[in-house]
C-alpha cells in the first residue's frame, strides 16, 4: 500500500528524523494561508500523488510569495499529474506547502528488500535527485549498498562505512547521518514496509541533513498488524476498475487491449497474456481469479471485463486443479447469464471432470466457443476479437 | 528415485483441524501419501477424521510432540498467514528437516526472518504460497491434482502453481512421466530457489530431464541460469511468464535501481537460452519441447 508525501513525513517526524515545515493545503486559499505561516522567502508547493518523478512533471513548484502559492495550488488542485512512474495520471485533491530549503547537496537514500539475497538491502548515493535512475543504469556504483541482517538491523559501522563512501566526513553531519540510517531500518521493520525511500536526502548550506521528500510503500500482507497505516489509504489514487476488482478479492490489471482474459493463477494468467500476444492479439488485461472461482466472483470478473468498452471477446483460460471442471463450468454458465454477456467467450477448461465440464458449456444456450487448449483458445481469442469467428 | 520426498515420507500437518487443512490433508491420503500427524495448538489428544470417515490421525498440540509418537520427518503447513512463520520455525525446532509452507499472504518480512534463521541448518523449506512438492505415485504434500500427474523421470520447477499443472499435464498426456515436481511459490523471499531445486534434479540419477518455469520478478532464473550454464548436462527446457507484464506503477526508484535491468522476461529468457536450455515461447510447447529434448539425447 502506497501513501503519501505528507504521510510519509507525519511518519518520519514521528520518528524523530529531520522534515522541513510543511503544511497540506486543499485549495488556494489554504495554500496562501499556509505560505504566510510558514514565513519563509521561498516555499514549495508539491502536489501529493501516489507516484514519483513529480518534480520532473511539473509537480514540484517554487513559489516566493503567498499569493503564487496559492495560484500554483490553484492550477494543481483538481488536475491530473502523468509522471513516467504513473502515465495514466493521477488526481491531485491536496498539495503539500513546504518551507524553502537552502540545498548544497542531494544524496539518495532508499531501503527495500533485495530479493537476489532475500534481505532488505540500504542504498544511498551522492548523486541524488531527480535523475537517480539514469544513475543507477550509466554509473551504478556509485550507489553504495548494505545489506541488513533481520536479525539485529543495520549496525552503526554499516552506516558509517557508506558515508565514507559517499563522502560525508563532516562530524557532525556524520551522525546525522547514522542516525538517520539506523531509524530508517528500525522503521523499515517495525512498520513493516517494503520501501522507504529519501530523495534527496539534503544537505543544507547551514550544514544540516533535512529529508526533502519521503516515500514509503507498506506490505500489503503485513497491513493486518498495522490498524493505524491502513486508515492511510487513499483510494482515490487507485484506478476504480482496480479498486471494484479488490473487494471481489481479484487481481486485475487494466491494459489497452482488445482481448479480456480471466484465468486462475498469476503465472498462468500472465502465459495466457503472452499466448495471446504470441498469435497476434493484444490483451485488454490482467485477471486472476484465484482458486475459488464462484459463481459470484466470476459474475463480478465478467462485469469488470466488459465493463471495458474496447473488449471485442473474452478468453476463459482455466486449469480446474482440484475443484471439478463441472462445477468450474456450471459458474461460469451462470454468470455469463447474470451478466447479459454480449461478446464472443471462448472457453478453455482442464483438470479433473473436464469431459463434463465441456459438455457443459456446450449444451447451455450461450454463444461460448470451446477451446481444447490454451494455444487453440488464444487462437480463437485473436480471432474472435477481429470479428472472423 | 526422486528428490525431496518419497513413499517412505511420514507427513505431520501443522493447521490439518482447519479447513484447508483437512480437505487437502485428506486428498494427500487418498493419494497415498503417509499423514501420520496432525498439530493445532489446543487440540492436542483428539482424533482427526475426514468427512467420509475413513481416516483416523492423532493430533497433537506441538510439532515436537508429534516427532516423538510418531516419527513424522516432513512437514505440511496450512496454518494462516499471521502464525506460518511461527509453524515453520516450530516444525524446524522439532528436527524436520523437510517443511513445505502453502499459505499464501505471509508478511515478507517474517520470511525474511525464517530464511535468516534456518540458514546453514540442514532445513529444507519450499513455498510458501506454493501448490506443494509430489513424487508421483509416490507421495503429495500439497494442494496439487494428483491424477494429471505420472511416475518418470522428468524434474518440474515452478514458482506458479497453475503453469506448474499445465506442463506436467502436457509430459503426462505425452506419456512421459515426472520424477519429482516442486512448486517453490511466488513470493519474493522464497525457501527453495530455482537453482537449489535444479541442483537437487542435477543430483537426482533418476532425473533425466529438467523443466524449469519462471516468471519476471527478482533474479532467480537468471541465478539458476549460471549454475546450469557450469554444472548441468541435462537437458533444461524452460518457460518465463510475463512477456506481456506491463511495468507496475510505482512510486520510488529502488526498485529500479536494484534490478540494474535483470528480472524482466527477456533478460531471463537470453541467460537460459545462454546457459544452453531449450526455451519456449508459450507453455503450449513445453510438453512438444520436453519430448524433443529427451529424443535428441537419445533418452526417449
Ligand atoms: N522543501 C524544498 N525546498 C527546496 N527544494 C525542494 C523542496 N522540496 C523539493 N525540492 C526540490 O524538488 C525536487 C523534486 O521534489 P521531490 O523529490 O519531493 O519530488 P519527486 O520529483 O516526486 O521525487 P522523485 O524524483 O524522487 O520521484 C527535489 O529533488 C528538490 O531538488
Ligand atoms: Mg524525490
Amino acid at each position: 500500500m502506497k501513501i503519501h508525501e505528507y504521510q510519509a513525513k507525519d511518519i518520519f517526524k514521528k520518528y524523530g528524523l529531520p522534515i522541513p515545515n510543511g503544511i497540506v493545503a486543499h485549495n488556494a486559499h489554504e495554500a496562501e494561508e499556509a505560505a504566510k505561516e510558514l514565513g519563509t522567502p521561498v516555499v514549495v508547493v508539491k502536489a501529493q500523488v501516489h507516484a514519483g518523478g513529480r518534480g520532473k512533471a511539473g509537480g514540484v513548484k517554487l513559489a516566493k510569495s503567498p499569493e503564487e502559492a496559492g495560484k500554483i495550488a490553484a492550477e494543481m488542485i483538481g488536475s491530473r499529474l502523468k509522471t513516467y512512474q504513473n502515465p495514466e495520471g493521477l488526481p491531485i485533491n491536496c498539495v503539500l506547502v513546504e518551507a524553502g530549503v537552502n540545498i548544497d547537496k542531494e544524496f539518495y537514500v532508499g531501503l527495500t528488500l533485495d530479493r537476489e539475497v532475500s534481505r532488505p538491502v540500504l542504498m544511498v548515493s551522492a548523486a541524488g535527485g531527480m535523475e537517480i535512475e539514469e544513475i543507477a543504469k550509466t554509473n551504478p556504483e556509485l550507489i553504495i549498498k548494505e545489506h541488513i541482517d533481520p536479525a539485529i538491523g543495520l549496525l552503526p559501522y554499516q552506516a558509517r562505512k557508506i558515508a565514507y563512501k559517499v563522502g560525508i566526513t563532516d562530524k557532525k553531519l556524520l551522525s546525522q547521518f547514522v542516525k538517520i540510517a539506523m531509524t530508517l531500518s528500525k522503521m523499515y521493520f517495525e512498520l513493516d514496509a517494503s520501501l522507504i525511500e529519501i530523495n534527496p536526502l539534503v544537505q543544507t548550506e547551514e550544514g544540516n541533513f533535512i529529508c526533502l521528500d519521503a516515500k514509503i510503500d507498506f506490505d500489503d500482507n503485513a497491513l493486518f498488524r498495522h490498524k493505524d497505516i491502513q486508515e492511510l489509504e487513499d483510494t482515490t489514487q487507485v484506478d476504480p476498475l482496480e479498486l471494484e476488482a479488490k473487494k471481489w478479492d481479484l487481481n486485475y490489471v487494466k491494459l489497452d487491449g482488445n482481448i479480456g482474459c480471466m484465468v486462475n493463477g498469476a503465472g498462468l494468467a500472465m502465459a495466457t497474456m503472452d499466448t495471446i500476444k504470441y498469435y497476434g492479439g493484444e490483451p485488454a488485461n490482467f485477471l486472476d481469479v484465484g482458486g475459488t472461482a464462484t459463481v459470484e466472483r466470476v459474475a463480478a470478473a465478467f462485469k469488470l471485463l466488459l465493463s471495458d468498452p474496447n473488449v471485442k471477446a473474452i478468453f476463459v483460460n482455466i486449469f480446474g486443479g482440484i475443484v471439478r471442471c463441472d462445477r468450474i463450468a456450471g459458474g461460469i454458465i451462470e454468470a455469463a447469464k447474470q451478466v447479459d454477456l454480449d461478446r464472443p467467450l471462448i472457453v478453455r477448461l482442464e483438470g479433473t471432470n473436464v469431459e463434463l465440464g465441456r459438455k457443459m458449456l456446450e449444451e447451455s444456450s450461450l454463444n461460448i466457443i470451446p477451446a481444447k487448449d490454451m494455444a487453440d483458445g488464444a487462437q480463437k481469442a485473436v480471432k474472435a476479437a477481429k470479428g472472423e469467428l | 528415485m526422486s528428490v525431496l520426498i518419497n513413499k517412505d515420507t511420514k507427513v505431520v500437518v501443522q493447521g490439518l483441524t482447519g479447513k484447508e487443512g483437512s480437505f487437502h490433508a485428506k486428498q494427500c491420503l487418498d493419494y497415498g501419501t503417509q499423514v501420520v500427524a496432525g498439530v493445532t495448538p489446543g487440540k492436542g489428544g483428539i482424533i482427526w477424521e475426514d468427512d467420509e470417515k475413513k481416516y483416523k490421525i492423532p493430533v497433537f498440540n506441538t510439532v515436537e510432540e508429534a516427532v516423538k509418537e510418531t516419527g513424522a520427518n516432513a512437514s505440511l503447513i496450512f496454518v494462516p498467514p499471521a502464525f506460518a512463520a511461527d509453524a515453520i520455525m516450530e516444525a524446524a525446532d522439532a528436527g524436520i528437516k523437510l517443511i513445505v509452507c502453502i499459505t499464501e499472504g505471509i508478511p515478507v518480512n517474517d520470511m525474511v526472518k525464517v530464511k535468516r534463521a534456518l540458514q546453514g541448518t540442514g532445513v529444507r523449506y519450499v513455498g510458501p504460497n506454493c501448490p506443494g512438492v509430489i513424487t508421483p505415485e509416490e507421495c503429495k504434500m500439497g494442494i496439487m491434482p494428483g491424477h494429471i500427474f505420472k511416475k518418470g523421470r522428468v524434474g518440474i520447477v515452478s514458482r506458479s502453481g497453475t503453469l506448474t499443472y499445465e506442463a506436467a499435464y502436457q509430459l503426462t498426456q505425452r506419456g512421459i512421466g515426472q520424477s519429482t515436481v516442486i512448486g517453490i511459490g511466488g513470493d519474493p523471499v522464497p525457501g527453495t530457489t530455482h537453482k537449489e531445486a535444479i541442483e537437487m534434479f542435477n543430483n537426482d540419477p533418476e532425473t533425466d530431464a529438467i523443466v524449469l518455469i519462471g516468471e519476471i520478478g527478482g533474479t532467480m532464473e537468471e541465478e539458476a541460469a549460471e549454475y546450469i550454464k557450469e554444472r548441468v548436462e541435462k537437458p533444461v527446457v524452460a518457460y518465463i511468464a510475463g512477456v506481456t507484464a506491463p511495468p507496475g506503477r510505482r512510486m520510488g526508484h529502488a526498485g529500479a535501481i536494484i534490478s540494474g535491468g535483470k528480472g524482466d522476461a527477456q533478460s531471463k529468457m537470453a541467460a537460459l537460452r545462454e546457459a544452453g536450455a531449450y526455451v519456449c515461447n508459450t507453455p503450449a510447447e513445453i510438453g512438444e519441447m520436453v519430448e524433443k529434448a529427451l529424443k535428441e539425447r537419445g533418452l526417449l
